[in-house]
């Protein structure tokens, strides 16, 4: 078959922006790649059983873990969920459903507001608010420097998949006699939960992953928390700490926290995924 | 244009088109009865097989246009009216062609000395059809009610020929054959008034949806 | 039900203009129209569904048994004028759930009760042989059609003295709009019904009267035989024979 010569460069046009397209996907699943590999590398080898057990050592001597660091991450994501899951999800019902003018507006442009402030300004809030009247760091501080990240996230994807339910189901419920507030809680929260889950774990992913304002709020310990009063170990900050110290055994554990707190955000992540995907009616 | 208008139109103007040749046909019958013209009269016999194939494109069009385009108010009626007036139609023909019968058998007789007057008769019959075409032509019901009071005229001059040859044929029994066959043109003739008025009814039902057969009272 | 001198606004744009309706019991009415003419509007002011767009309002009068429709309660209004809607919404539960959701808020608590309604529901739309095995199906699972007769039969478990239907068929095939039709006439000795609909032979066929709305204007209305036989209005005319616009 012979080709005009339109027909030709048409052919090289979409052969060159097919091979562009594939070398920018490429260069960007690669890069994932390699920084999971290189955690991967670097982490393995204080990847241990003591690592989920054992408390830090002191500089110099090997071994240890970073137990206090993951109960204090559960714990202030735990503490931040309870409190910014139900602030976030009854806002995100408020902006999608009750759309009331002006200050449904105002609310929605402070939450894209707050989605953009940079974390550690947040952390400098929560510090204001409860580290210095309280006179000590605090679990209770970082969980709510964490909520205050959490809440924005979950009012916005809450009324995003709220609004996407389509206004007939609204319709069919109200023309059944419903009230708003049953037609919302039986038929509309239903319809888009799934969605609306996945907004939840993605956020409380996001939140594991920050450093910045538990810098502020919980501080660090070498030891076990007793007390939601007291200074308390997390994830994210005890990599920052162990990472910037001098000593080769600290960059290990803080490689295999590394590796730990990827882990729990893929995961997060694969999960939402599933819950998004599954085929319930 | 739409489409289906198109095909109404050419409903329309086949339906004029075979009244043109069924008032032909009257026309010539009539004359082939006075004029004793045997020549005209085989052409109207000749004629008839055009006017029933007429009568069958016109139904078969008709039809079609129900099924495909499923109409209704003003082309409903126009399509149900135009089934009736073909029919009727139809029927005149064949009248027509009996006329032209009783012209060939009255041709072999000798003339009737009578004071009937069978002109006058089919010119009013003849106006009737025409009056019934021109309102079915402009949709006009006030034209096609004319119609139906004219009808009363020709059964009047029925009537009163009846009594007349039947009292000629009285006096002269050499005449009773051409006599009845003279009953029967009278007769054919008002069956033709009666179908006019026939189509009168039917324009006034698709001009204006009312039906005023057998003095019904219901509007539709 | 009656409407009187009925006005109906969004925001500045009159959708309605002084709309004088009677709507006879047991019987079915149907309201044709151009897109756009107000006939989905009036339908959606009976049940005042309308409401729930912003910036709506009106002048004038509804009634139901003579009182009026727009002092009343609108939850238990809408429990006696019921509504199924153009495209077919079946609540994203099982098929039960969905018969039984307009009994449940309306305080049927009792298992037996709801299962009772729940069959004579389905029963009364033809349903009921097609889904009785799988009542916990999800309700997305039924056929486009069988999820129309899903959201009739819904409707109908709130035993309504008013049914809307806006445009109920106009996404399904023919077998399945015949299968609505029968619906509406086995329910009709019963039911009030009205139907707004793009499709004059449903209307023809369905209707016992027919009314025409025209720029927000109720030009005709008259017996269904009478609108598609002999209508009054030129512009009644116009839009059934098809030489509208």
């Amino acid at each position: 078959m012979t080709m005009s010569p339109r027909t030709r460069w048409r052919y090289a046009v979409n052969n060159v922006m097919l091979t562009l397209t594939a070398l920018c996907t490429i260069s960007t699943i690669s890069i994932l790649f390699f920084i999971l590999g290189y955690l991967v590398v670097n982490g393995i080898s204080s990847f241990d059983l003591a690592f989920f057990t054992q408390l830090p050592k002191a500089p110099g001597e090997s071994g240890g873990g970073m137990a206090n660091a993951i109960i204090g991450s559960a714990l202030m994501v735990g503490l931040a969920s309870l409190i910014g899951i139900p602030v976030g999800f009854l806002g995100g019902i408020y902006l999608a459903e009750y759309d009331g003018g002006w200050f449904s507006n105002a609310v929605r442009y402070a939450a894209d507001l707050l989605n953009g402030i940079p974390s550690i300004v947040l952390g400098i809030v929560a510090w204001n608010l409860l580290v210095v009247p309280m006179k000590s760091f605090s679990a209770w501080a970082g969980g709510v420097a964490l909520s205050l990240i959490l809440i924005p996230i979950i009012v916005r994807s809450t009324e995003q998949f709220l609004r996407a339910v389509p206004n007939s189901l609204r319709e069919g419920a109200l023309a059944l006699g419903a009230n708003k507030a049953t037609t919302t809680l039986t038929v509309i929260v239903p319809a888009a939960r799934r969605g609306i889950l996945t907004g939840i774990i993605l956020g409380v992913a996001r939140i594991a992953g920050e450093t910045a304002p538990l810098l502020f709020t919980s501080l660090n310990n070498q030891f076990w928390t007793t007390s939601l009063g007291q200074p308390t170990a997390s994830l994210p900050v005890m990599i920052f700490t162990h990472a910037i110290s001098p000593y080769d055994d600290w960059h290990r554990q803080a490689w295999a926290a590394g590796l730990v707190l990827l882990t729990i955000v893929l995961l997060a992540n694969i999960t939402a995924r599933f819950v998004v995907s599954r085929n319930v009616g | 244009m739409r489409h289906f208008t198109i095909e109404l139109e050419e409903l329309k103007t086949k339906l004029l088109q075979m009244g043109g040749m069924v008032e032909a046909a009257v026309h010539r019958s009539v004359r082939a009865v006075v004029e004793r013209d045997v020549e005209l009269a085989k052409k109207v016999r000749e004629g008839e097989g055009a006017i029933n194939t007429m009568e069958m494109e016109i139904d078969e069009l008709a039809t079609k246009l129900l099924v495909l385009q499923q109409p209704v108010a003003r082309d409903l009626r126009f399509l149900t009216s135009v089934l009736k007036i073909n029919t009727d139609l139809e029927r005149m023909g064949d009248l027509a062609n009996n006329l032209a019968s009783r012209a060939q058998s009255l041709s072999k007789l000798p003339a009737l000395k009578l004071d009937i007057d069978i002109p006058h008769m089919s010119s009013l019959v003849e106006s009737m059809l025409l009056k019934s075409l021109d309102a079915f032509l402009r949709a006009d019901a006030d034209l096609a009610q004319d119609v139906l009071m004219s009808d009363d005229e020709v059964d009047r001059i029925r009537g009163e020929a009846y009594g007349e040859i039947v009292a000629h044929m009285q006096a002269n029994p050499s005449d009773v054959q051409a006599g009845v066959e003279m009953i029967f043109v009278v007769r054919n003739l008002e069956r033709i008034g009666d179908h006019a008025t026939n189509m009168a009814e039917d324009v006034i039902y698709m001009a204006k949806g009312v039906d005023v057969r057998h003095h019904a009272k219901t509007s539709v | 039900m009656r409407s009187v001198n009925l006005n109906f606004f969004y925001s500045q744009f009159q959708a309605l203009h002084d709309i004088n309706l009677e709507i006879e019991s047991n019987k079915i009415t149907a309201l044709i129209g151009p897109s756009g003419c107000g006939k989905s509007t009036f339908l959606r002011t009976l049940n005042r569904i309308n409401e729930t767009i912003r910036g709506a309002n009106y002048t004038g009068e509804i009634l139901l048994d003579g009182v009026s429709v727009l002092s009343q309660d609108v939850t238990s209004l809408r429990r006696r004028v019921g509504m199924v809607f153009q495209k077919s919404n079946p609540f994203p539960k099982s098929i039960f759930d969905n018969i039984a959701y307009g009994p449940k808020v309306n305080g049927m608590t009792a298992k037996a009760d709801l299962e009772v309604t729940v069959e004579r529901s389905l029963r009364r739309s033809a349903l009921w042989e097609e889904v009785k095995d799988k009542l916990q199906k999800p309700a997305s699972a039924l056929s486009g059609g069988q999820q129309q007769r899903l959201c009739i039969a819904r409707a109908m478990a709130v035993e309504p003295e008013v049914l809307l239907l806006d445009e109920p068929c106009s996404a399904l095939d023919p077998i399945a709009t015949l299968k609505i039709e029968e619906l509406l006439f086995s329910i009709k000795d019963s039911t009030t019904i009205v139907i707004v609909t793009h499709n004059m032979q449903q209307a023809a066929r369905v209707a016992d009267k027919t009314g025409f709305f025209m720029l927000g204007k109720l030009v005709e209305f008259d017996r269904t035989e009478t609108i598609f036989k002999n209508p009054s209005k030129k512009e009644t005319e116009d839009y059934v024979t098809g030489r509208f616009g």
